[in-house]
């Protein structure tokens, strides 16, 4: 720092300290909203691995744990803190008395039994990390998750398909084709994203009963077949992008619109496809209200959604099993976002900003 | 099908107008394009346009799926009903829409904070940050709330917990803060749930912030302006038409609110009555107690709420959202 003049010093440093304490104040900011944010998460794992008997013990530490025991000559014994010449020891109640307890120590067993003056009922117990893995397995098979997560997988896989099949054909009709009506078609077609679903649902739901529908899957998956607004918004977006160069060389080598929307516009459309393929596929994994009205009754066909609200009334005492219940539920689309993270933080920006 | 008819006649009369005008190849792509639109056609006939005029139809009887027959045609009566007799109609509105105006404005504020956070040249790893003010958004929204079902627990809940060791008050137990059953408090428990799915918003918020110019931003640090003149007279002007999208989206998806009372309290309105927001309160007379036909009235009512919600917002929007090809 020796070598530059007077004047650029005089300008570079102020500032570059300036700069250094924002990025330290600001990067802090940031890191302490974020842990705050994802602490319920941190409460979640530890809850999920605690015994249901340490919520309603006093004293019991906020990481899972049991109270820490030994045993000794066949049989057990608790341990205590026990403070000692101004240190806390963690020592076994080996005979508690009144005034006086003999205790053990467990770093040092064979030097057998001592006298502790002082009264055991005031002393704390020690805890031991002692994380239940097992609740894991109780939740899996209480909640029958195999059944759940084969539900959820082939009603969003199902549905995914149709919804990435039927948006792509409408999307190329209204990225593509002069219709008469077109605009018109299109503003109809946005309109419906914002249309409360309860309104068309009703006389819906008595069609589906009508036709015996109800109670099976078939509500819920074959609407997906017939194209939905935002679906076809994001396509159509991506699809007009694609420079139409290409389509009118292949529409003088004879090529059908069919063919064009196969060989041409799709493979270049990989992107934008993934993007509406993955969050059609975590929709229908969140989807709750659809399920919860024509799978009523059916808890062999719920979706892991429904099967955890039934599972939380079930189990509202047990609160570590929902937390695992609930946890488990999660592994799998946070697996799939970490590995498709640049998809998820591309694709909404084009929905969203463009409407 | 009966809507194939409908595609037909439909397609007949768009066709119809511009018949004269039309050559022989433009017909041709005319057609082609509608046989592409054709499953969206099917769609929109079949599950948007009729349920919505049968809905209309289903409001004008009584009503009940498990014994058709008996269906009674009884004209406004459930409408009359929703509109005058029924308090519970309005007062699940007065609910829903007091829901909103909480946990809207500090969900989208708190979306913007994290995004201008996250858009910021002083924050040092923002993506790392960024995925993971992401990541709960895509846990499932049942697991979310029933995560912070325990986070709020009265008893053993780290919220309550973090508050007592850190201010010495009796937050835990009995006499503590009850967050889910306080009346006065339950709003803000649901909004904090609401938080964690910030994801989406913050997102569409930091692709607004990095449409701001920069030359903006340069022209305003050489008159001296400082962050926050920054804030408050370019990027907040600037980025309104995002929080207006998302404020109109906001409120449609308010009107909406079912699946949080639901999972926790299964539409019982706990506590007192609170949580019997608009769409619960549909849900019941729906397909709890099976009155389809005052349901279908309830879906028109939230129907035409939605929509008078909409235009109110759009009315406002000349006041305070800033399009920029306005002024070109």
């Amino acid at each position: 720092m020796a070598a530059p003049t007077a004047r650029v010093t005089g300008f570079t440093l102020p500032n570059r300290i300036r700069s250094g304490s924002n990025n330290i104040i600001l990067t802090s900011l940031a890191v302490a909203v974020l842990i705050i944010f994802l602490i319920p998460m941190v409460y979640g794992i530890v809850t999920s691995l605690k015994t249901s008997s340490q919520f309603s013990k006093i004293g019991a530490p906020w990481w899972p744990a049991s109270e820490d025991k030994i045993t000794y000559e066949g049989k057990e014994y608790d341990i205590y803190r026990v403070p000692i010449e101004g240190e806390l020891r963690d020592l076994a109640l080996y005979k508690p008395g009144r005034q006086s307890s003999e205790m053990l120590d467990p770093q040092n067993l064979e030097a057998g039994p001592f006298t502790w003056e002082g009264q055991w009922r005031q002393l704390e117990r020690a805890w031991v990390a002692d994380p239940q893995w097992g609740n894991y397995v109780q939740a899996w098979t209480a909640i029958s998750f195999e059944t759940l997560l084969r539900n959820t997988v082939l009603y969003a896989v199902i549905t995914t398909f149709g919804a990435v099949l039927s948006a792509s054909l409408v999307a190329y009709g209204f990225a593509r084709f002069r219709i008469p009506g077109k605009n018109i078609l299109f503003m109809l077609m946005l309109s419906t994203v914002i249309l409360p679903g309860a309104v068309t649902l009703i006389p819906t739901y008595f069609v589906f009963l009508r036709l015996g529908w109800v109670g099976t899957w078939l509500p819920l998956i074959v609407p997906a077949f017939f194209s939905w607004g935002t679906n076809v918004f994001l396509l159509r977006q991506f699809f007009m992008s694609i420079p139409r160069d290409l389509d009118e060389a292949a529409m003088i080598d004879g090529a059908s619109p069919i063919r064009i929307f196969r060989s041409v516009i799709l493979p270049m459309s990989t992107p934008a496809l993934t993007a509406v393929a993955l969050f059609h596929f975590f929709w229908a994994w969140n989807d709750f209200f659809g399920p919860l009205i024509y799978l009523a009754g059916n808890p062999d066909k719920y979706p892991i959604t429904v099967g955890l609200t039934a599972f939380n009334t079930l189990y509202s005492q047990s609160t570590n099993l929902i937390q695992s219940a609930s946890l488990i539920s999660a592994v799998l689309p946070i697996i799939v976002f970490f590995m498709a993270q640049r998809v998820f933080m591309q694709g909404v920006v084009i929905t969203g900003v463009e409407k | 099908m009966a809507p194939v008819s409908e595609v037909l006649s439909s397609k007949g009369l768009a066709l119809k107008k511009r018949r004269r005008k039309m050559t022989r190849a433009e017909k041709r792509e005319a057609r082609w394009g509608l046989f592409f639109l054709t499953p969206w056609i099917i769609g929109f006939l079949a599950f948007y346009f009729l349920p919505m005029i049968a809905s209309f139809v289903f409001s004008l009887y009584e009503f009940n799926p498990a014994v058709p027959d008996q269906a009674r045609f009884i004209g406004f009566d459930n409408w009359q009903r929703a509109l005058m007799v029924d308090k519970e109609v309005r007062l699940s509105f007065i609910r829903t829409l007091h829901f909103a105006a909480i946990s809207l404005p500090i969900g989208l504020s708190f979306a913007l904070f994290i995004a201008i956070l996250m858009n910021s040249k002083h924050v040092l790893g923002k993506n790392v940050y960024r995925t993971l003010f992401y990541m709960p958004t895509m846990i499932p929204l049942v697991a979310t709330v029933l995560i912070w079902n325990g986070v709020l627990n009265e008893q053993t809940g780290w919220i309550n917990i973090f508050i007592e060791r850190l201010t010495g008050i009796q937050a835990t137990g009995t006499q503590g803060i009850r967050w889910l059953a306080n009346p006065q408090l339950v709003y803000y428990a649901y909004t904090m749930f609401g938080l964690w799915a910030v994801g989406n918003a913050m997102i569409i918020f930091l692709a607004g912030l990095q449409g701001v110019p920069t030359e903006l931003y340069e022209a305003a640090e050489i008159d001296g302006a400082g962050w926050l003149r920054k804030l408050r007279n370019i990027t907040l002007p600037l980025i309104t038409p995002v929080i207006f999208y998302q404020l109109v989206l906001g409120v449609i998806g308010s009107l909406q609110y079912f699946l949080a009372p639901f999972v926790l309290n299964q539409g019982t309105g706990f506590p007192e009555g609170k949580t019997r927001f608009y769409m619960v309160y549909f849900y019941k007379q729906s397909f709890s107690f099976f009155n389809m036909g005052y349901g279908a009235t309830l879906a028109w009512l939230m129907f035409i709420f939605a929509l008078l919600l909409t235009v109110v917002l759009f009315g406002t929007a000349k006041y305070w959202v800033y399009y920029a090809s306005e002024e070109r």
